[in-house]
């Protein structure tokens, strides 16, 4: 796959079509690979790298490209869960679809270096993929793991196959999946009692380092100033002052999210102290579905979401408190 | 001969140092690991690093400073100062016992911090030699040693236990008051443990990483390299690598309104963050570019021309496992090398 993408970049880039092409540079271990902008036949030619571990959602970096140029034509390789996210910045008028050629690469789905390390492989140099299993050379000898055990927890649990915006497709395009298991967590934990719900939010969320990684990466965050960076906001916390903070900084996140989360799971992804923060956007989407019927953020750059249109089908407030008093 | 400490005597050990101290141990979490205050049951990690490094001990995420009490027109001032317990940390690795001695150059020179010093006084490091390093480590680079930390005491698996190695008087203190739970061995099998560590050391990916091109005479070189561009681009600017890095020490200091007064507090901060070099006249640092760059001049250039030829980093390998899009201080080193000697 990798080398017809590769082909295609050079040819848009040659003929005009695009002046820069976002895709992955390659890393030191072969997991690592970090997302880049080439301008250029010759940087695709030797540095265009795309494989199993290139599990970062790219949309974000497409709205940054045009905020420095925004009439540049930008080639763009989006996974499925990508184009998700892709349709959402567009639908709030983030990314000019216009000056975007997008590439949907079909996908079924990443693997997760984490996954690896967890099942005890150390000293990793190098994976090579073979069938349903990937060969890890390591300092203390080969090792392979099966590709299912290596796959990461949102891919595992993937809604969707399904390419939902693209000018051409590498690969297969797939399709929605349907019980895809994604709320069993969330179904789990809503059958707890408000006590052991706290306890859990609260031994996970203890760990939060204020990073601002999960903020960050955010496709739906895209606030010009964040409100916790903004000093006149009175809760412009660097780190937790207490655990009132900790809690807040999340919650409030999910709550500026809803509606518009398409659960790419970057959030998760990213967090160093790896915090299932993508539980709490999930919870919300739960919600959606439940109170106003099944709704899919991304799934096109057409329709109203639900928390932002009024019907007369919506759930009235007193349904929505009985339910908090569950 | 050597100290040593059979494998199921650990516990005992913990129980003991309890009673004199209190003993945190790296216990595993979600994922990862994290320092936790031993208590009878609890299970020490067998990972390499904790997620975040042991600089939390000395140089905590958040800590109060001052506290401002308001009833009327009185305002009471309430120092949060307090003396710390004694304290011990187990499992500490070289490059975490090294990254020690570069905070001690920031924060015990003049002006000395005193909340820091009493943090520091109080603790007692016990490392341990690392025996499967990954693929993210490069502490040789700096001339760290894996296989002996260099802690007050230092462990070293082997033979189905620990050899024990006193390195400072503090340390030679601890383990005399525990008087009789290690026994005397010979101490070859520690050696062969340490040489087989750095056999291992020898066949890391990074094992040839060195710092040529990097020290405290080469800001006119580094600062205006044209790397800095690419290797900066797809940073998210969050603040990932300096607070799980060992050595990263920049904090801020802010008030928190209680509503009834202020807590002033000092919390880490980022030069990654866009507000970091924000006064009143604006900011120096305009876009991530100039962030980045701080970070890793900071790192191999400022630090080394301040103290010593002394780099800011110990190769813990940290950052390269967590960056979100995997941008980190070795592929910044190996860039600009190249860019240097292609000149």
């Amino acid at each position: 796959m990798q080398e017809v993408m590769k082909k295609r970049a050079i040819e848009l880039l040659s003929d005009g079509t695009v002046a820069k092409v976002i895709g992955w540079m390659p890393g030191e271990f072969s997991y690592d690979m970090t997302p880049a902008v080439f301008t250029t036949a010759e940087e695709i030619e030797s540095n265009f790298v795309y494989n199993d571990f290139c599990g970062a959602n790219v949309s974000k970096y497409v709205m940054r490209e045009q905020k420095k140029a925004s009439d540049a034509k930008i080639l763009v390789f989006l996974k499925p869960c990508d184009t998700y996210s892709f349709n959402q910045l567009t639908a709030e008028h983030k990314i000019v679809r216009e000056n975007v050629y997008v590439i949907g690469v079909g996908c079924d789905g990443m693997a997760d270096v984490e996954k690896i390390k967890a099942a005890g492989i150390e000293g990793i140099t190098g994976i090579e993929s073979d069938g349903d299993k990937f060969i890890v050379k390591t300092v203390y000898g080969d090792e392979t793991i099966a590709r299912a055990d290596a796959l990461a927890e949102r891919c595992a649990a993937c809604k969707s196959k399904k390419l939902t915006v693209y000018d051409e497709i590498i690969g297969e395009d797939g399709e929605v999946v349907e019980n895809s298991g994604r709320f069993d967590l969330v179904a789990k934990l809503e059958a707890m009692s408000a006590d052991e719900r706290f306890e859990f939010w609260r031994n996970e969320l203890s760990r939060c380092i204020r990073c601002n990684a999960c903020r960050n990466v955010c496709p739906a965050c895209t606030c010009e100033q964040c409100v916790f960076d903004n000093p006149k906001s009175g809760i412009d916390q660097k780190a937790a002052a207490d655990s009132f903070e900790e809690n807040m900084f999340h919650i409030i996140r999910a709550f500026h999210v809803a509606g518009r989360c398409t659960d790419c799971g970057e959030c998760s992804r990213v967090c160093p102290q790896h915090i299932p923060l993508h539980l709490l956007n999930r919870k919300f989407i739960k919600d959606i579905n439940e109170l106003y019927g099944d709704y899919q953020a991304g799934d096109d750059t057409e329709s109203k979401h639900p928390l932002t249109s009024f019907t007369y089908d919506d759930a009235e407030p007193s349904v929505i408190h009985e339910r908090g008093n569950e | 001969m050597m100290l040593y400490l059979a494998k199921d005597k650990l516990d005992v050990f913990f129980e003991k140092a309890s009673e004199k101290l209190n003993v945190y141990v790296p216990v595993d979490n979600t994922n990862g690991s994290a320092y936790r205050k031993w208590t009878p049951g609890t299970v020490v990690s067998k990972g390499l690093h904790t997620t975040k490094s042991a600089k939390d001990f000395f140089f905590p995420q958040t800590e109060n400073l001052v506290e401002f009490k308001m009833s009327g027109k009185a305002i009471e001032i309430i120092d949060p100062r307090r003396e710390t317990e004694d304290y011990a940390v187990f499992g500490v690795r070289a490059c975490d016992v090294r990254s020690f001695g570069i905070l001690d150059k920031v924060f015990l020179s003049d002006p000395v911090d005193t909340y820091y010093k009493n943090r520091r006084e109080h603790g007692l490091i016990l490392g341990l030699s690392c025996g499967r390093p990954a693929e993210t480590c490069f502490c040789g680079t700096f001339g760290i040693d894996a296989a002996e930390p260099m802690a007050d005491v230092d462990f070293t698996e082997a033979d189905n236990g620990y050899y024990i190695k006193a390195n400072t008087e503090k340390g030679e203190a601890f383990v005399a008051s525990l008087g009789d739970i290690f026994e005397d061995r010979d101490a070859a099998p520690a050696e062969e443990a340490k040489a087989k560590t750095r056999e291992v050391l020898k066949k890391l990916p990074l094992s040839n990483l060195t710092t040529d091109g990097f020290g405290g005479d080469k800001l006119d070189e580094l600062f205006d390299a044209a790397g800095w561009a690419d290797l900066s681009e797809a940073c998210i600017g969050c603040g990932t690598c300096t607070f799980v890095c060992p050595t990263c020490q920049c904090y801020d200091i802010r008030d928190y309104d209680t509503g009834h007064g202020i807590k002033r507090f000092r919390c880490w901060d980022s030069c990654m963050f866009s507000d970091f070099t924000k006064m009143a006249h604006g900011n120096p640092r305009l876009t991530q570019k100039e962030r980045f760059r701080q970070r890793f001049m900071h790192k191999l250039v400022y630090f080394p021309a301040n103290n010593d030829g002394e780099y800011g980093c110990v190769g813990c390998g940290r950052c390269l496992a967590s960056c979100p899009i995997s941008m980190n201080i070795v592929k910044v080193m190996k860039k600009l090398a190249k860019e240097d000697s292609g000149k």
